[in-house]
């Protein structure tokens, strides 16, 4: 916990202070939204290895972390980016050519165990996946799990209600809560001591948030200390769980980030097809990430013209009529 | 009136859907789907997704259930946590319809979005379950969506990702699921559904120009053809509706 008054800094020093070589991390978003994509692409300049990833269905961070080499171990539900990507294309090719290890849960058992390391106990249970191989196929090796200590033993445990019937409910499953050493989100709004307020659709981030060790906050805008005390009401996690606030505008570029901007679908129907071939993957991630030096460099390169076609509507929050074909 | 295959199955799904049923919806065909129900006819069913969205106002087709455009003028924003649980408690999730689909299905409506070949060495990875299992986990009824092909229709699935029947009409029970489980499968060439009795996948419709025996041409298995009835196609007003509210900018179709 850190209760400093002004925990901000820049997007290098957060990474480098709290993103260390085989951390445990999660981010936040959902396939096409609300990526903290400026962090993901700081992870990448800094090379940092052998990660283990935890996600929800985080489409497009995910599958560029894997594409630049990051991610030796991934616990995950779902790898897609909507229309653009069905299956992540970096991700399928690395678990084909046995690149990284995987394990399989559901989208709501991974946010029960992101529930659970919020509120400090070692599992929670849920009636979903009995009877199917979520439950029977095992990724990650007896061994791997035993010689780790951030690893539970087991992937999970089917167990009787130990009510015996109560609520017709002959068996649970029992998911293992998830702590990891940092978790990055990006928001709309934050203020220099680390509250939050997301607008639209929260997802898992705030159960993903509470279950780190270490929390990055990334942000649209940054607030003084008292705007963000007034409707707070509006706002989902207080400061006391921040380590780290860094003012990154168009942070979740090129994924959605509502009442902002749209997602970019000329940026990510590109991605997908460089993401097809080995040679122009690399060449993807030299000019776009390793090209520029840091995330406004980036925008800048994608010009204020395409920036302007994806800024949101005031009154739908998402950018009306865009051209997503 | 002309109509492509994809607005055939799309309209047949929205069909499926009543005014009381609150409508999970996928990515792509399963989102228009429910679009094509709300505007056609199921004004009053609820449209639903995983990510915490619901009862949004689709003015435009959303690419993702994570899109923008499923949070405009919500009942609530909320999140994944929020989502599952009203499908998990039967208050709620009794109400819900799946919509789904995947690279694989077997006999009783069992799914595999996850791998083909071996789990630790796949000859082609998926997506994996996303929120898929935990819904055909919970709910009463879903719809799937597939192409018709041998190597998708199989005996033995490669990793069973989502709950159908499991091994019969004893099996969600013995397993400890809440009852439920898929009500129909429609593809590129027909319609099935499942035996009440034995949950057993039948043909159930097949299209104009198209024969049953066509259809078991396209499958590993076998299934009863005995029932089988030509579908209706879709008439000049679903498919005016269709184009004109659903996908105007023709995203899907």
């Amino acid at each position: 916990m850190n209760l400093k008054q002004d925990k901000t800094m820049d997007l290098k020093t957060a990474i480098s202070t709290y993103v260390k070589h085989g951390c445990h991390l999660s981010i936040g978003g959902f396939t096409i939204n609300r990526n903290p994509m400026a962090a993901v692409y700081e992870i990448i300049r800094q090379k940092i290895r052998n990660i283990h990833l935890y996600a929800h269905s985080n489409g497009q961070g995910v599958d560029e972390l894997i594409g630049a080499g990051c991610i030796s171990d991934l616990e995950i539900a779902y790898a897609g980016s909507g229309k653009f990507a069905p299956t992540c294309i970096r991700f399928r090719k690395a678990v084909e050519e046995n690149l990284i290890r995987v394990e399989d849960y559901t989208n709501y058992q991974m946010t029960l165990r992101f529930l659970a390391g919020s509120m400090g106990i070692p599992f929670l249970p849920t009636r979903s996946s009995l009877g199917t191989d979520i439950v029977n196929k095992w990724g990650f090796s007896d061994k791997m799990r035993k010689s780790s200590d951030k690893l539970p033993d087991q992937k999970l445990i089917v167990m009787d209600n130990p009510f015996q019937g109560w609520l017709d409910t002959q068996k649970v499953v029992l998911v293992p809560a998830i702590r990891t050493d940092v978790t990055i989100i990006h928001v709309q709004r934050a203020d220099i001591r680390g509250n939050c307020r997301i607008q639209g659709l929260t997802f898992a981030d705030v159960e993903q948030a509470k279950s780190a060790e270490h929390l990055i906050v990334t942000c649209e805008e940054i607030c003084d200390n008292d705007m963000l005390k007034t409707d707070s009401d509006q706002n989902q996690i207080p400061f006391i769980h921040v380590d780290a606030v860094v003012h990154v505008p168009k942070g979740a570029y090129p994924t959605a980030c509502y009442h902002y901007y749209d997602y970019d679908p000329k940026y990510l129907k590109n991605y997908a097809q460089k993401a097809r071939e080995d040679a122009a993957y690399l060449e993807y991630i030299d000019t776009f990430i390793h090209g520029c030096r840091d995330h406004a460099d980036l925008i800048s390169m994608i010009g204020d013209e395409r920036m302007a076609m994806i800024a949101a509507d005031p009154e739908t929050g998402y950018a009306k009529n865009l051209d997503r074909r | 009136m002309y109509y492509t295959l994809k607005e055939m199955m799309t309209l047949i799904a929205a069909r499926e859907i009543k005014n009381s049923d609150i409508v999970f919806c996928g990515t792509g065909i399963s989102m228009l789907a429910a679009m094509a129900a709300k505007n056609i006819n199921a004004p009053e069913s609820v449209i639903f997704f995983e990510t915490g969205a619901i009862d949004s106002l689709l003015e435009e087709l959303p690419l993702a259930v994570a899109d923008p455009r499923v949070m405009y003028r919500t009942s609530a924003n909320s999140g994944l946590l929020d989502s599952f649980a009203a499908m998990q408690n039967p208050i709620t999730g009794g109400h819900v319809i799946g919509i789904l689909g995947a690279a694989q299905i077997d006999k009783f409506g069992n799914l595999n979005s996850t791998v083909t070949g071996d789990y630790h060495w796949p000859e082609i990875r998926f997506s994996g379950s996303g929120g898929g299992c935990d819904v055909a986990s919970f709910v009463p009824r879903s719809i799937i969506f597939m192409q018709h092909e041998k190597r998708k229709f199989v005996n033995t699935l490669d990793y069973m990702t989502s709950p159908g029947y499991l091994d019969g009409p004893d099996g969600r029970k013995n397993a400890g699921l809440p009852e439920g489980g898929p009500v129909m499968v429609i593809t590129n060439m027909g319609v099935m559904r499942f035996d009440d009795k034995s949950k057993l996948m039948y043909l159930s419709a097949f299209y104009p120009g198209i024969s049953p025996k066509d259809i078991l041409a396209h499958m590993q298995f076998s299934v009863d053809i005995s029932r089988a009835k030509e579908a209706m196609p879709p008439t000049e007003k679903e498919l005016r509706l269709l184009r004109e509210k659903c996908d105007c900018q023709r995203l899907i179709l």
